[in-house]
């Protein structure tokens, strides 16, 4: 690789994000509440995509909640660094359940009105990879890789 | 929470217990003498909870709750989750009816006690599902075998929409779907259930035409909102008003079924034939609620 930013010790290297979606998903996976090293790589050369995003993060490799990245994404790839090797390539499945990434639009859904409750959904279909939503059952309709 | 979280063999026990309680109700009087049942009406629907209230009472068990949004704690803002964590000390099971989709599944993931979905929003009302199973086996003896007409507004009506979902699972039903073209089923139960289950179909339009192959007929209402244009809806209102003069074209066992409340798609006419069976229906919708009740509340049955 052309460029090198600096060696993880410990962490995550998540490869051959969609060009341009890095700082979304740098967002939801909150990393900016983290105090830890963050690198962005973005527009970066790619055999596979031509152009790709790649964020290194270097933190207890537990720390991530990387059902949200499936659910963006599962094409993501997410190299686990432990005393700077990669020591595992962790295939993204998409989770049976996803809470507080996305937010239910259906104005009739309970949701809506009620305070305090978790945004939950539901992989109903997983070769369509339908979500719906677990109170009213509503479609998720946006992109997933938004 | 919906009509399909009981598997068939379930159902089957369901309708069963139902069915005995129809037999000999006097077994049944004083089973839930020491239960409670809450009704928790956040928009009103009288017949409903009279259903559940009625229900109750016959198995001897007392009722409490309230009748709509503005006589509860909910006017002043509070939310499903606290109300019904504060009710599960009052009652021993609870029917919840919400306009918002998806509130009594909410109750259910806070509530110490059975919550059953008495209808929330366009949702779901899977109490009224069994009301039409139970009157469905009642009559027939038997949901296999079965040409099952649905006519009217078939896109916007979930009474419609769970009872395929219910008797897709039995072999060898057909269903014929009368409804002008603006109405016909959505296309997600099309796809996901009626041609997912290879269960045979076909739409028509006209009611007359479908009539004579029919074994159950289930009407629903035509709303004249529903239409894009008065002169759709003047022409096409006719064909979906079951009168003496179609029905003398149907079997003679047919049974019509009707959720209520009707306006005029059923004529008075209709009534005295032995054929209409839709207030027998709300009949078998106390009967079903009786079993329902007894099934969650794990009531121990002395001669059982």
């Amino acid at each position: 690789m052309a460029l090198n930013v600096g060696a993880l010790s410990e962490g995550f290297v998540l490869d051959h994000i969609r060009a341009g979606k890095a700082m979304t998903i740098y967002h939801d996976l909150k990393l900016d509440k983290l105090d830890c090293t963050v690198a962005i790589i973005m527009n970066a050369r790619s055999q596979k995509l031509g152009k790709k995003d790649i964020i290194k993060v270097e933190c207890p490799i537990d720390m991530l909640d990387l059902d949200i990245v499936a659910f963006i994404d599962h094409n993501i790839t997410v190299n686990v660094i432990k005393d700077s090797q990669i020591v595992e390539k962790r295939e993204l499945k998409l989770p049976k359940q996803i809470t507080n990434v996305i937010r239910c639009k259906n104005p009739r859904c309970i949701t809506s009105v009620e305070q305090g409750l978790d945004q939950i959904f539901v992989l109903t279909d997983p070769e369509k990879e339908i979500y719906r939503c677990k109170y009213c059952e509503e479609k998720y309709r946006g992109h997933r890789n938004k | 929470m919906s009509p399909l979280d009981f598997s068939v063999e379930e159902l089957d026990e369901l309708l069963d217990l139902a069915s005995d309680i129809e037999k000999s109700p006097e077994k049944y009087a004083h089973v839930c003498d020491d239960k409670r049942l809450a009704t928790l009406f956040y928009e009103p629907s009288t017949r409903t909870r009279l259903s559940f209230e009625a229900a109750m009472m016959n198995l001897g068990g007392k009722v409490l709750g309230f009748s709509s949004a503005d006589s509860s704690s909910a006017a002043k803002g509070e939310s499903v989750a606290d109300t019904i964590r504060v009710v599960s000390c009052y009652a021993d099971i609870c029917a919840m009816r919400h306009p918002k989709e998806g509130a009594p599944m909410v109750a259910a993931m806070h509530s110490r006690i059975p919550v059953i979905n008495a209808g929330d929003g366009g949702h779901q009302h899977p109490t009224q599902t069994l009301t039409d199973l139970l009157t469905i086996r009642s009559l027939k003896g038997h949901f296999d075998n079965l040409t099952i007409g649905l006519c009217g507004d078939l896109k916007f009506g979930r009474t419609v929409h769970s009872l395929i979902e219910a008797l897709v699972r039995y072999p060898n039903v057909r269903f014929v779907l009368i409804s002008p073209e603006e109405l016909r089923i959505p296309s997600y139960i099309r796809e996901s259930v009626l041609e997912k289950s290879g269960c045979p179909y076909k739409e028509m339009e006209r009611l007359e035409d479908a009539i004579p192959e029919l074994d159950i007929l289930y009407m629903t209402r035509v709303q004249r909102e529903r239409f894009f244009n008065e002169e759709d809806y003047v022409r096409m209102k006719d064909f979906y008003v079951l009168d003496k003069v179609k029905l003398s074209l149907a079997k003679e066992d047919m049974q019509i079924l009707h959720p209520l409340p009707r306006v005029n798609e059923i004529a008075v006419e209709v009534d005295n034939d032995p054929r209409a069976a839709y207030f027998k229906q709300a009949q078998y919708g106390v009967y079903v609620r009786m079993a329902l009740i007894l099934t969650l509340l794990e009531v121990k049955l002395p001669w059982r």
